[in-house]
């Protein structure tokens, strides 16, 4: 069963004059899906998503929407909606008329969009009650309601957030790009905004390309997730599949709330995982755990109490540094003391020291 | 210096520091119009040793003679002219240099100067130039005419054309200021609002002007019409150096008529009369301007 994607990408380029921004992309949006662009600040994800909404054009390559090659398309002939990161809302009109705007545009004509003369024109009077009843569901989706009589300029960070989704929900589009929407909110709001957006993506349907530089935004979010490295897309996949099979080094560091403890060859990788000899050993902090029996020793440096768990900072006899984690219930011994740690064998990445590509290695399954 | 409490020794600087400034307003500015407001009502002329007060016979004057009338209703027409196409013009310029920006960078930096020649340039020199450009038998704009088959005209002495010839002249001088304000404006609005009106489908250029630029600018625009309206009702140098109010008073203006009057003429209290309801004009724009400019910092 291999259904069209909404949005393909085939080959795209991009250049600033000199500068190559995004270096031959492909990528597929499936429908239905939610897919995040992940990636460092500055490695192409908004070009990326320009290019997929029509309001850049790539150098070389194709754009394809549900088969069909758009490149030509301006971004509202292609029906897709945009949030953009800084909410881009119309200052001078209220909520109401913000949300509204899109469907304004569609479906009342110039003269019917004017303040008096427009109620003269046949029509419009039915126009305007159907798209007050669009913008008042929407509203109500969002938690809107109290605010539709209000200017951008007096509403919370927040608030804008949701009129700049409103805005793109009264369309009915064929696919929803997200610009790093939550960047601006504070933490806990972003948690809260991040659990809205999915209950948004199961209610519409419809496929969301979501950008952040997240990776725990992106994993918790997701059913795809697109990571780029300057300008390249260096693994697209499932969260767990880039979670136990990155297929770089560079995925393996940027995925995971640990960042993953990495020991080359020459600090001695050889003697903690024989076949690990001659490539970079990469095992994540919570793979690697104190036991009574472990593999290794190292030395107590550090101890981060968490609550829930513990994060050991270790070094080993070659003086690695490694990190571990021990559940919140683990009793550290004195910091400089030895500790005896162990680690799944199935649960290790090896990566070519030069390439750092992955190479063949017991897949994890914990 | 004991013997002063501290609040006292802080209202001592308050006045040091505000004293001068206050003295100076109060001297230059606030006694000269109560000096003017009450000569207004008297028949005063400059070097007479004696005056008697008329009453409102001055104001009547200006506004029921017809020479005073000439000045207030061609002051209006300039100043009705001038507005909207010095504003409109400015706003097509500074629209066409912002977008000239993207693919030609140094050239539209080096038209703007050029628009912006005649606000920097001293209007009196520029006068000069216009009289040599609108000269009836040598001037260039006669004979760019009669080579495109049309009639010439005489620019500055036609009583028919001479208020609207001067009302091109006042709009050329104007446009490049009001541009700099409009590419200002343009330049502050932010670029992912317009990509938002093109995803929204407002993505043409009329669609674009109207859902975006326009209300943008609207505090930009406000500002504008004050600042031109305020200059169109100055009208004086263009007058002074290339009619003189002439011919037959058909280019007369209020401050034409108040520099003839007060330093032609030497009637002091009639002038006076003109510049008080010049002053009440000039107070009321400017009341409006400051308003506006508390205004225009944010959308409520
Ligand atoms: N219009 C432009 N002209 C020249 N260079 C550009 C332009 N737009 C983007 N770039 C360059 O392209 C690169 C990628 O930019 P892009 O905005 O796509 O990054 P990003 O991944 O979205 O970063 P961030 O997370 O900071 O938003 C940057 O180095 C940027 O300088
Ligand atoms: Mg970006």
């Amino acid at each position: 069963m291999n259904a069209i994607p909404t949005l393909e990408l085939g080959d795209v380029t991009r250049r600033f004059g000199e500068q190559t921004v995004l270096d031959s992309i492909s990528l597929a949006i499936p429908p239905g899906s939610f897919t995040s662009l992940l990636g460092a600040s500055g490695c192409g994800k908004s070009t990326t998503l320009r290019i997929m909404a029509g309001l850049d054009r790539p150098t070389a390559g194709a754009v394809r929407l549900e088969g069909q090659e758009v490149s030509a398309l301006t971004a509202h002939e292609r029906n897709i909606a945009m949030v953009f990161q800084s909410y881009a809302l119309y200052p001078h009109l209220t909520v109401a008329q913000n949300i509204a705007l899109p469907l304004t545009m569609k479906s009342l004509s110039a003269f019917g969009r004017l303040p008096l003369l427009g109620t003269l024109i046949p029509g419009t009077a039915a126009a305007r009650k159907e798209i007050q009843t669009k913008v008042s569901a929407a509203a109500e989706m969002l938690g809107l309601s109290h605010l539709l009589d209000r200017k951008p300029g007096t509403l919370s960070g927040g608030q804008k957030q949701r009129v700049a989704l409103g805005r793109a929900l009264v369309r009915d589009p064929v696919l929803f790009l997200l610009d790093e929407p939550l960047s601006n909110l504070d933490a806990r709001l972003r948690v809260q905004m991040r659990a809205e957006l999915v209950a948004l993506h199961r209610r519409t349907g419809k496929p969301f390309v979501y950008v952040t530089h997240d990776q725990a935004e992106a994993m918790a979010m997701s059913d795809q997730v697109i990571v780029m490295i300057k300008g390249s897309i260096a693994q697209a996949g499932t969260p767990r599949e880039l979670y136990e099979r990155p297929t770089s080094l560079a995925v393996a560091e940027f995925v995971g709330t640990h960042a993953i403890n990495l020991i080359t060859p020459q600090q001695g990788a050889g003697e903690i995982l024989s076949s690990a000899a001659r490539a970079i050993l990469g095992v994540r902090p919570e793979h690697v755990v104190p036991a009574p029996h472990g593999s290794f020793i190292a030395k107590l440096r550090s101890v981060e109490y968490l609550g829930s768990e513990i994060v050991l900072t270790l070094c080993t006899e070659q003086g690695v540094e490694l990190k571990s984690i021990a559940p919140g219930t683990f009793e550290p011994p004195l910091q400089g003391d030895s500790v005896r740690l162990s680690f799944d064998p199935t649960c290790t990445h090896l990566f070519h020291p030069e390439t750092g590509a992955r190479i063949g290695a017991p897949e994890c399954r914990s | 210096m004991s013997f002063l409490t501290r609040s006292q020794r802080e209202t001592l600087t308050d006045v040091w520091l505000t004293g001068p400034a206050t003295l100076a307003l109060l001297i230059f500015i606030f006694l000269p119009i109560m000096i003017v407001t009450i000569l207004s009502f008297s028949d005063y002329q400059f070097g007479a040793r004696d005056l008697s007060w008329v009453g409102w016979e001055n104001y009547i004057t200006l506004f029921t003679s017809a020479i005073g009338q000439r000045a207030i209703v061609n002051t209006l027409i300039y100043v009705a002219i001038v507005i909207p196409f010095s504003v409109v013009f400015a706003l097509l310029v500074a629209i066409g240099l912002h977008r000239m920006l993207d693919w030609a960078p140094a050239l539209s930096r080096i038209l703007r100067t050029v628009y912006f020649l005649p606000v920097a340039a001293t209007l009196v020199a520029m006068a000069v130039a216009w009289q040599m450009l609108l000269h009836p038998n040598l001037g260039l704009v006669n004979k760019v005419l009669s080579t495109l088959g049309s009639a010439p005209q005489n620019w500055l002495s036609d009583r028919g054309l001479v208020l609207y010839t001067l009302a091109a002249i006042g709009i050329w001088q104007s446009v490049g200021y009001n541009m700099v304000l409009f590419l200002a404006g343009l330049s502050a609005i932010p670029e992912d609002i317009y990509e938002a009106a093109e995803v929204d489908g407002a993505g043409g250029a009329w669609a674009r002007f109207w859902t975006v630029t326009w209300p943008m600018l609207g505090p930009t625009t406000l500002f504008v019409l004050v600042v031109t309206a305020t200059n169109a009702f100055r009208v004086f140098e263009t007058v002074a150096t290339l009619t003189r109010g002439g011919p037959a008073f058909a280019s007369e203006t209020l401050v034409y008529a108040l520099y003839r009057e007060g330093f032609v003429y030497f009637k002091a209290g009639y002038a006076s009369a003109i510049t008080v309801i010049f002053f009440a004009i000039l107070l009321t724009l400017t009341l409006a301007q400051m308003r506006l400019v508390e205004r225009r910092v944010h959308y409520r």
